[in-house]
């Protein structure tokens, strides 16, 4: 079985923690992504299953193996480097070939395999090239092909797509997503780049200074991200986090002190633990609508920045007290600089944070 | 816009801001400075064409030819080829029997020892290289340092104690003696090269190989040698120019059977009592001009091409 169980693991250069406890396990078929903004411990993680790195702490198996102490080559893993590491002096077909040395095949079965996945990754055309010779796009499906031509325990990715731009990011995607669904193998997928997580991810994780956050599917991490970071690292534009005063909690509505103004909005349950005491209120920039008139439940603020985005319009408006709120409109609604916004959240898409930082939910 | 030429660019100059092919004003600066450069080196093939009066007429006899009674008389000679017989056989007396020189003999030494030493030392520093740049020792600095140490004293002052220690083991005047010599010589140099050329390749490469499964040695040889065969090209080039050309530790350690070519050069112009043989001097010069010349021209395809294709820039 392909399946990969991260247990425990901890990676320390000398004082410095690089990743601390970190925990995941992925099934075959199944795609993770470690994401996380830069120097988070994602690439150091990801080595550490591939055995460039070795753990400090915890154990790693793979294919129900424990691999602590194997080196790379023995652990049957295939990687996709971020720069994609091609050998230089190696003409295409041979960089495809690499990973086949060691299975004794005959040159025409070798042959078979390399022509084959060539043909899935539209490589026939560079097979005698030398990677200095083909575009960006070629060499990261060279990297691609040189970890699918062997059928190896798991895929592991490093920031696949970073070097690339936009519109070949896009098809490569959908390429890789394509691949990966074909071959049922636990794959780990590192990248800074949200957006790619939630397209390409069965299951995200998410890092920080070294320890994960939360593991969940791309709806969960979004609908119910369970703490502050999680909020405002997933999402564009990003989640409004704004500090506010907790009074009461009485039947499923909780009054609150929010830039300046007494609001009264509907939360979860569970808030009706929390004494009175600050809070964090997270509320996704497209969960508004603008009233026409102040009422108990609206936000006061005042736009100060409008940045149309095409089909939206991204205001930015500031409360009595100075807490800067994006909120997402409809294009048609024209607002104008100066403008005093009402604004009521939507109670299912509102998040509040205990002291601690973490989601206060049922 | 109108773009007016100044009297340089007419000439041929470029602009100064601009990037491309130099136009032929530079090109002939370049020219004119290239061949002063390699004025002696004509010289001294020219000579070794002549017989020894015309070798020492003044003004200086240029040309081999008058192209046509273009060229006066007096700058004028007449090429001849008995120098390059005379530096292997002569008559070391006038009317003397004429007697084998052994040049062949002292120029398939510096063959020998140059070429043996050379590859010797590029093989030990090649891996040596690697073992600095990928498994550093701790204070790998300072034993680099050391390693270049043993380069900054002048020749001179570190031939007594070596002249004793090849003495003490029986190596002094052997061909074993002054291979391991030049090769310790031409290590330090070969190290350091090699080292900073193993430090650019990219990790990510070796890891890739690692994964795929491919041995430390099959890493080395099949994923980082491949990558660095400029290097090694040029660190072969040079190590075999310093090592052909050396003289002291030559004279000093070679025996009358490990001669090389330029100790025998010394010997043959001093030894006459006749004058120097300037024909002669210019003939052996050519000669051993010949092999260098043709490894450097082989090897400078190697030399001058980039080594990483593109792959592995960040």
């Amino acid at each position: 079985m392909s399946t990969i169980e991260v247990k425990k693991i901890t990676k320390k250069f000398g004082e410095f923690v690089a990743v601390r406890d970190a925990d995941l396990s992925v099934k075959a078929g199944e795609v993770v992504c470690l994401l996380g903004p830069s120097g988070c411990g994602k690439t150091t993680t990801l080595r550490m299953i591939a055995g460039l790195e070795r753990a400090s702490e915890g154990d790693i198996v793979i294919a129900g193996k424990r691999m602590n102490e194997l080196p790379p080559e023995k652990r049957d893993i295939a990687m996709v480097f971020q720069f994609y590491a091609l050998y230089p002096a190696l003409n295409v077909g041979e960089n495809i070939a690499m990973p086949l040395h060691f299975e004794k095949l005959s040159t025409e079965e070798r042959n078979k395999r390399i022509n084959s996945v060539a043909k899935i990754l539209h490589l026939t055309e560079v097979l005698d090239r030398m990677p200095g010779q083909v575009s960006e796009g070629e060499k990261q499906r060279i990297a691609v092909a040189r970890a699918i031509v062997r059928d190896p325990n798991c895929f592991l990715f490093d920031e696949p797509l970073s070097r690339l731009d936009v519109e070949l990011r896009h098809s490569m995607r959908g390429q890789i997503k394509e691949v990966l669904s074909n071959l049922s193998k636990a794959t780990v997928i590192v990248t800074h780049d949200q957006l790619e997580a939630l397209t390409m991810a069965d299951r995200i994780a998410i890092m920080k200074d070294g320890m994960i956050e939360q593991v969940g599917t791309p709806h969960e991490v979004f609908a119910k991200p369970a703490n502050v970071f999680v909020a405002s690292f997933i999402g564009t534009p990003q989640m409004n986090l704004v500090e506010a005063d907790l009074k009461s909690f009485g039947k499923g509505v909780a009054s609150i002190i929010l830039g300046g103004s007494a609001v009264e909005m509907a939360a979860d349950p569970a808030v009706s633990k929390l004494r009175p005491s600050k809070v964090m209120i997270g509320i996704r920039p497209r969960a508004f609508t603008v009233q026409d008139k102040a009422s108990k439940d609206t936000i006061h603020a005042q736009s100060e920045l409008i940045e149309p985005m095409g089909a939206e319009t991204l205001v930015h408006a500031r409360t009595k007290t100075g807490a800067d709120i994006r909120v997402v409109v409809p294009r048609e609604k024209r607002v104008k600089i100066g403008e005093i916004l009402h604004l009521k959240p939507d109670a299912k898409q509102t998040h509040f944070f205990g002291e601690d930082g973490m989601a206060v939910r049922t | 816009m109108a773009t007016s030429m100044t009297i340089w660019e007419k000439l041929g100059f470029r602009k100064a801001s601009r990037v491309g092919e130099a136009g032929w004003g530079h090109t002939l600066w370049a020219a004119l400075v290239s061949f002063i450069y390699f004025l002696p080196v004509l010289i001294i093939v020219i000579t070794s064409f002549k017989v020894q009066n015309e070798a020492l007429s003044v003004p200086a006899k240029f040309f081999p030819t008058s192209f046509f009674g273009l060229i006066p008389e007096q700058y004028v000679f007449t090429p001849t080829l008995e120098n390059f017989t005379s530096v292997f056989s002569r008559a070391f007396t006038t009317g003397g029997a004429v007697e084998n020189t052994g040049f062949d003999r002292y120029f398939f030494n510096s063959m020998f020892i140059a070429g043996t030493s050379v590859l010797l030392a590029l093989v030990i520093g090649t891996l040596a290289a690697y073992g600095f740049s990928r498994y550093p020792l701790k204070g790998n600095d300072t034993y680099l340092f050391i390693i270049l140490t043993t380069r900054m004293l002048p020749a001179i002052v570190v031939i007594i104690p070596i002249i004793l220690m090849f003495r003490i083991v029986g190596l002094s005047g052997s061909y074993p003696g002054i291979i391991f010599l030049y090769t310790a010589f031409n290590l330090p140099f070969t190290i350091w090269m090699m080292k900073s050329f193993f430090d650019e390749l990219s990790l990510d490469v070796e890891d890739a190989a690692r994964i795929d499964g491919s041995s430390e040695l099959r890493v080395f040889f099949k994923v980082c040698l491949p990558q660095v065969v400029a290097g090694l090209a040029a660190t072969f080039v040079f190590g075999l120019i310093l090592t052909w050309n050396e003289f002291l530790f030559a004279l000093l350690l070679t025996g009358s059977d490990t001669r090389t070519v330029p100790v025998a050069m010394n010997q043959a112009v001093a030894g006459g009592g006749i004058g120097v043989l300037w024909g002669l001097l210019a003939a052996i010069e050519t000669l051993f001009l010949i092999p260098v010349f043709l490894v450097t021209f082989f090897l400078q395809n190697h030399l001058l091409r980039g080594v990483t294709f593109g792959t592995v820039k960040r």
